[in-house]
């Protein structure tokens, strides 16, 4: 669905991004994850073209940008940076004209289509009121219909969850997932590792305008080897796991074991209580430690 | 797009408010003229006012050469300056980009819609003052708009009612043009930044200068090349008979400013990062 080979932007002496080899496949909900600054949202630009690219080549669609980008948009929804909008103007209108600016898109069916994206990110009975009325999530969730309108093939979400409260993060991601399941690829960009790590299927990790890391999710998540064992009588484990302990930590062993079922046993069996017992994964943050170097905003 | 950009335009407040100024000075100017009966002698104050004590028919024109100096520019220029950078500085740009809108197509829009807000700004200038010219100033036939001399210099040849509609209609078409002409000045900055008020700022600026110059004797070798050079020579269409020098030179140069603004629009346009 997105691939890109080597795209390097340049702005004056700042390099925004530098040698990005993207890969998003069909039907994946591909999280771009990295800090403020990184470049993601110059990325995403570049995607949709509205940067252009110093040097490298990039495809959306299986169609090249920005030389072919008029038939890529089309299929494609976004929100880049930010929702944006008429101030002065309601909801439902922004959405009309902005529907009626595109190519497409029949004229006697724009108040249906219109209503219907307001329906599905939950903003089906907003009034009349001007966008300037509107708190941060509700211009989001506009934002987000305005993407939905002609049902594209690829979401391009750039931080989609900014400004919303939990409950709209969680209705947001439970309406991408529907949309995913129904075949719409998700490509999304975010700082926020929690909103990564509940929805993607697939990452892509920057920093300082580098891809650093691109793989599975669940491929990164997989079981480290190690079973993390919490227990009351820790040290009395310890000493019968004598030799697989890799690291203790208060009540909890790591163990160095792949069968957490058959260690929970055993330890059952030598009358050892155990309050928690799983194997260990790495979590999203680690992975991303383990990869970036400072933080983009320090400046040492 | 054109049709969304002039549903945008006539459901801005702003739009409005701007024509409703403009409407206002001549009425303002009628009311004062009518009831202290003191038009300005001839060859002070704004062009043909000293004509209209006696006659409210040639009011249009008068009204006409109240707003075209500073009044109207100003008002196109904010507009054309606003067209792009506004849009930019909004957040809406790069959605309707994406939706996606080609950026010819969007610039071509913009600049239509310009043209008609200048003719329904003149449009209503014209109407007003007519209204105005007609209910506070003199109704003597318009065989008065032949009186010689003043700052019009019109000629002394009666001009019948059909004549004189004509002649307005002219002026109407003559100052829409020159206003183009700064619009596409105001439309080249507007894709030079992000900020609105700078775009406005700069094409005011090289209207002003362009003013001082054309009145600097030292600046003669400069002067025919001006864009507000010719901005008055619809003056000559009321003379008789009609004095086109002028008037052709004026729609010629402005029109080599809309196309090399425009073009010089369209290039920048093209290869711009839409960063906002």
């Amino acid at each position: 669905m997105i691939r890109t080979d080597a795209v390097t932007k340049r702005f004056g002496p700042v390099l925004a991004v530098d040698g990005v080899d993207l890969d998003v496949r069909e039907g994946d909900r591909y999280g771009l994850l990295g800090p403020n600054g990184s470049g993601k949202t110059t990325l995403v630009r570049l995607l949709l073209g509205l940067v252009f690219a110093t040097s490298g080549r990039i495809e959306v669609l299986d169609r090249p940008v920005p030389r072919r980008v008029k038939e890529v948009l089309p299929e494609v929804g976004a929100l880049v940076e930010g929702p944006a909008g008429y101030p002065h103007l309601s909801g439902r209108t922004n959405l009309a004209l902005f529907d009626a600016a595109g190519p497409g898109g029949s004229r006697r069916t724009r108040r249906q289509r219109v209503h219907e994206a307001l329906e599905r990110v939950g903003l089906g009975g907003i009034d009349a009121r001007p966008l300037r009325a509107y708190s941060l999530g509700m211009r989001q969730r506009l934002g987000l219909a305005a993407a939905l309108l002609r049902t594209p093939r690829l979401l391009i979400l750039d931080e989609p969850t900014n400004g919303l409260d939990p409950r709209g993060m969680r209705e947001i991601r439970d309406l991408l997932a529907e949309l995913n399941a129904a075949g719409t690829t998700v490509f999304l960009s975010s700082h926020l590792l929690f909103e990564v790590e509940q929805f993607c299927s697939r990452i892509g990790i920057v920093d300082r305008g580098r891809l650093v890391l691109q793989n599975e999710m669940a491929e990164l998540r997989a079981p480290t080897g190690r079973v993390l064992v919490s227990s009351p009588d820790a040290g009395r484990a310890a000493a019968l796991l004598d030799g697989r302990v890799e690291r203790r930590d208060g009540d909890r062993l790591f163990v160095r074991h792949t069968d957490s079922a058959a260690l929970n046993a055993l330890l059952v069996e030598e009358g050892l209580r155990v309050a928690e017992i799983g194997p260990e994964r790495r979590s999203l943050e680690q992975v991303v430690l383990d990869v970036t170097t400072t933080s983009s905003d320090r400046h040492d | 797009m054109i049709r969304v950009e002039l549903l945008k335009l006539v459901r801005r407040p702003r739009t409005w408010v701007a024509v409703g100024l403009l409407c206002m000075l001549p009425v303002v100017v009628a009311i004062f003229v009518s009831t202290s009966h003191l038009a300005p002698p001839p060859g002070k104050g704004p062009a043909f006012l000293s004509a209209v004590l006696n006659d409210g028919s040639l009011y249009p024109a008068a009204g006409m050469a109240m707003v075209m100096p500073l009044f109207l520019p100003i008002a196109v220029t904010v507009l054309a300056g606003d067209s792009i950078a506004g849009e930019a500085s909004g957040g809406t740009l790069r959605y309707l980009l994406i939706r996606p809108v080609g950026r010819t197509r969007l610039l071509v829009a913009k600049l239509i819609t310009v043209i008609v807000f200048v003719l329904l700004a003149i449009g209503a200038v014209v109407g007003t003052s007519y209204l105005a010219g007609s209910m506070l100033l003199g109704n003597a036939p318009p065989a008065a708009v032949g009186e010689p001399g003043g700052v019009t210099s019109l000629s002394g040849a009666p001009l019948t009612p059909a004549e004189l509609a004509l002649r307005v209609l002219a002026t109407v078409g003559f100052v829409t043009v020159s206003m183009i002409g700064l619009a596409a000045i105001a439309l080249f900055f507007s894709t030079l930044t992000d900020s609105s008020l700078g775009a406005a700022l700069g094409a005011l600026s090289v209207m002003i200068t362009s003013d001082v110059l054309v009145t600097l004797d030292a600046a003669k070798v400069v002067q025919p090349y001006l864009p507000t050079r010719y901005w008055l020579a619809w003056v000559d269409f009321y003379r008789d008979p009609v004095f086109w020098r002028d008037i052709e030179r004026g729609l010629l140069l402005q029109g080599v400013y809309l196309v090399v603004l425009l073009g010089a629009s369209w290039a920048n346009f093209m290869t711009k990062d839409i960063k906002s």
